[in-house]
């Protein structure tokens, strides 16, 4: 099946458990909500035999269960959710806006990128300096800033549990964009700060990666044992839609929270923001004012 | 009541049929790489299909029961022993308190599963007792075994004496095909890079566990393009998608992955097609250096091959 609908999107399965809606093959924010309203459609509808309903940056993934529904039938339904999110044009969410502290240039994070040299297209450089190149910015320190500065929004969860991916709220010509490393590391430390393509990460688990690797937030985003207060009621702290604001931070700001989440009494700095792409557009950085003023304000 | 872990084998794990609901937040499926296998091994000793089992790869663990029980072994050809003892594997067999459960050289396939009466009685986690091991959840502690672990039964009398007919157990081949769904962004692939995929066979490099298999023997070439905004600038980057289990991704070109049970859930690679979910079973059984192919089907075939599965899974458990 590669039959199109509408103007750009591309159906196609994923064997037979899974239907794959390629939305736009470029990244844009337009097609984010596009994806999370199609999302929360489906979900609304609680159809039986559909077991994930998965919205990515500008595509969307079905698994489902053939042996309780046909695969056309799901096709039709999700035929019919895109058609209905494009009529209604959804382009509004309720979310909330938080920030994360950020150690920029750390130790921790370096010292694993010194390990892996071999693996990136600049040995020489370290990963900051390599992407403030890059985005042809005078320094580490003007790149952090552009980094730290506008936020960003979750546009997708996962690779591994609970990780997000953020795209920052800022026209085009002023997306920080950083190729990944040519051959991925082994190892990343826990709650690194990185960037692939146009994307920010947090990596919730230590692991493998490819994305550049900018600091480290003392802020668990992934908690299974439910120790934090943030983390009473999920083990993921992100969720699509929200936007974060990243505040860099210095050595003993990071021991003073780390401390703080040992002792489990952490609250994530949030606070609840109505968001309306049309008026983003309009004026990005008027509008991001906006939004930091209220987390400010919290 | 419990079974002691004397040795753990070099990667044993506790696995049921999997969650559901928790992929669009990272969170696979996990359950058994075999899951017919699980099953087997599951309705052999009296349990539901969907209990927790061991699932250890390319080696067994060596194991201790507290107390009698009845146990069953299936999935690779290994050689069962109790006390050192030849035992038969898809059968279910009765042990005593004291006795231990070991394991010869695999000689085809790469994973077994051990299943116990009243089934392994681990917390549920998000709805499945799985162990997935990126997460650091579900199974033992969130965690492989490890020697010395002490791993709680269900209550089950359990049966002994059962036997899997010849005909219903599967034999690992060290040359396999595999059926797979070509689409997602197969389009990329220029028309030597397609045939490069599917009409020259592959080697299962030694890169293979829960999270994905890597292959190697060719180089695919994709359809020289400018890449759109976010992609990333390889001609292997998308923008970051969600990922099908068993889907098929060929980072630089060179080694595609197919992602199993454990799957990272999204990424910036594209992929160029899907396993069926008929033969990821025999995918989860391959050895490094397996000889694979990968055979284009149409969704229809796949739904069809689906059903026969399906059939011989539901055979086994009517079984008994």
């Amino acid at each position: 099946m590669s039959a199109t609908s509408m103007e750009t999107s591309r159906y196609t399965w994923g064997a037979d458990e899974h239907l794959v809606v390629q939305l736009s093959e470029s990244m844009s924010l337009r097609a984010n909500f596009q994806a999370m309203a199609i999302g929360s459609d489906l979900k609304a509808q609680n159809i039986a035999g559909i077991t994930d309903i998965y919205p990515g940056n500008a595509s969307f993934l079905v698994r489902f269960n053939p042996d309780e529904i046909d695969p056309y039938e799901v096709e039709k339904i999700v035929r019919a959710a895109e058609m209905r999110v494009a009529d209604g044009a959804v382009r509004g969410i309720e979310t909330r806006i938080c920030e994360v502290p950020v150690w920029y240039n750390d130790p921790y994070t370096n010292e694993t990128g010194s390990r892996f040299r071999d693996r990136h297209q600049a040995p020489d450089m370290t990963d900051l300096e390599f992407a403030a190149a890059q985005n042809n910015l005078p320094s580490v320190e003007a790149f952090i800033e552009a980094h730290a500065g506008a936020p960003w929004i979750t546009s997708m969860l996962g690779f591994v549990a609970g990780l997000p991916w953020f795209f920052q709220m800022v026209p085009q010509e002023r997306q920080l964009q950083v190729p990944k490393y040519v051959r991925p590391r082994t190892d990343t430390p826990k709650q690194t700060i990185g960037h692939g393509g146009c994307f920010s990460a947090i990596y919730s688990v230590r692991g493998a990666g490819g994305y550049q690797m900018f600091g480290i937030t003392p802020v668990p985003i992934y908690d299974p044992e439910n120790k934090l207060p943030d983390f009473a009621e999920t083990m993921i702290f992100f969720r699509p839609g929200d936007i974060v604001k990243f505040r860099a931070i210095d050595e003993p700001e990071y021991r003073a929270i780390e401390a703080a989440v040992e002792a489990r009494t952490y609250r994530y700095k949030q606070a609840p923001v109505s968001f309306v792409l049309e008026e983003y557009e309009a004026s990005p950085d008027l509008y991001n004012e906006k939004l930091i003023g209220a987390l400010n304000a919290s | 009541m419990p079974v002691e872990i004397i040795e753990p084998g070099l990667a044993t794990s506790i696995q049921d049929l999997g969650r559901q609901g928790f992929y669009n937040v990272g969170i696979p499926p996990s359950g058994a790489v075999d899951r017919y296998a699980a099953i087997a091994a599951n309705i052999l000793v009296g349990n539901g299909s969907g209990e927790a089992v061991f699932e250890s790869t390319y080696m067994g663990p060596k194991l201790c029961f507290t107390e009698p029980s009845v146990v069953a072994v299936t999935g690779a050809q290994a050689p069962v022993f109790i006390n050192g003892t030849a035992a038969p594997s898809w059968e279910s067999l009765q042990v005593a308190a004291g006795d231990v459960l070991s394991f010869g050289i695999f000689t085809g396939g790469a994973r077994i599963y051990i299943a116990v009466a009243g089934g392994l009685n681990v917390p549920i986690v998000l709805g499945s007792r799985s162990h997935y091991a990126l997460g650091a959840i579900g199974g033992f502690k969130g965690r492989n075994l490890l020697a010395g672990d002490s791993i709680p039964i269900g209550q089950l009398a359990g049966t002994p004496g059962r036997a899997v007919p010849e005909d219903m157990r599967p034999v690992h081949s060290r040359e396999v095909d595999v059926r797979i769904v070509l689409g997602l962004y197969d389009f990329r692939l220029s028309e030597n890079g397609l045939s490069a995929l599917i009409d020259k066979p592959w080697q299962l490099t030694t890169v293979a566990d829960r999270i994905g298999f890597r292959y190697a023997g060719n180089t695919l070439e994709w359809v020289p393009r400018e890449q759109p905004f976010g992609a990333g600038s390889d001609p292997s980057n998308i923008t970051d998608a969600p990922y099908p289990v068993g889907s098929i991704q060929v980072p630089a070109g060179t080694e595609p992955i197919i992602l199993h049970r454990d799957a990272v859930s999204g990424g910036g690679y594209a992929q160029v097609g899907t396993v069926i979910s008929a033969d990821m079973d025999l995918v989860g059984q391959s050895s490094p250096g397996t000889k694979t192919r990968f055979r284009p089907v149409s969704i229809d075939e796949a739904l069809d091959a689906r059903k026969k599965y399906m059939d011989r899974q539901r055979k086994l458990i009517q079984l008994w």
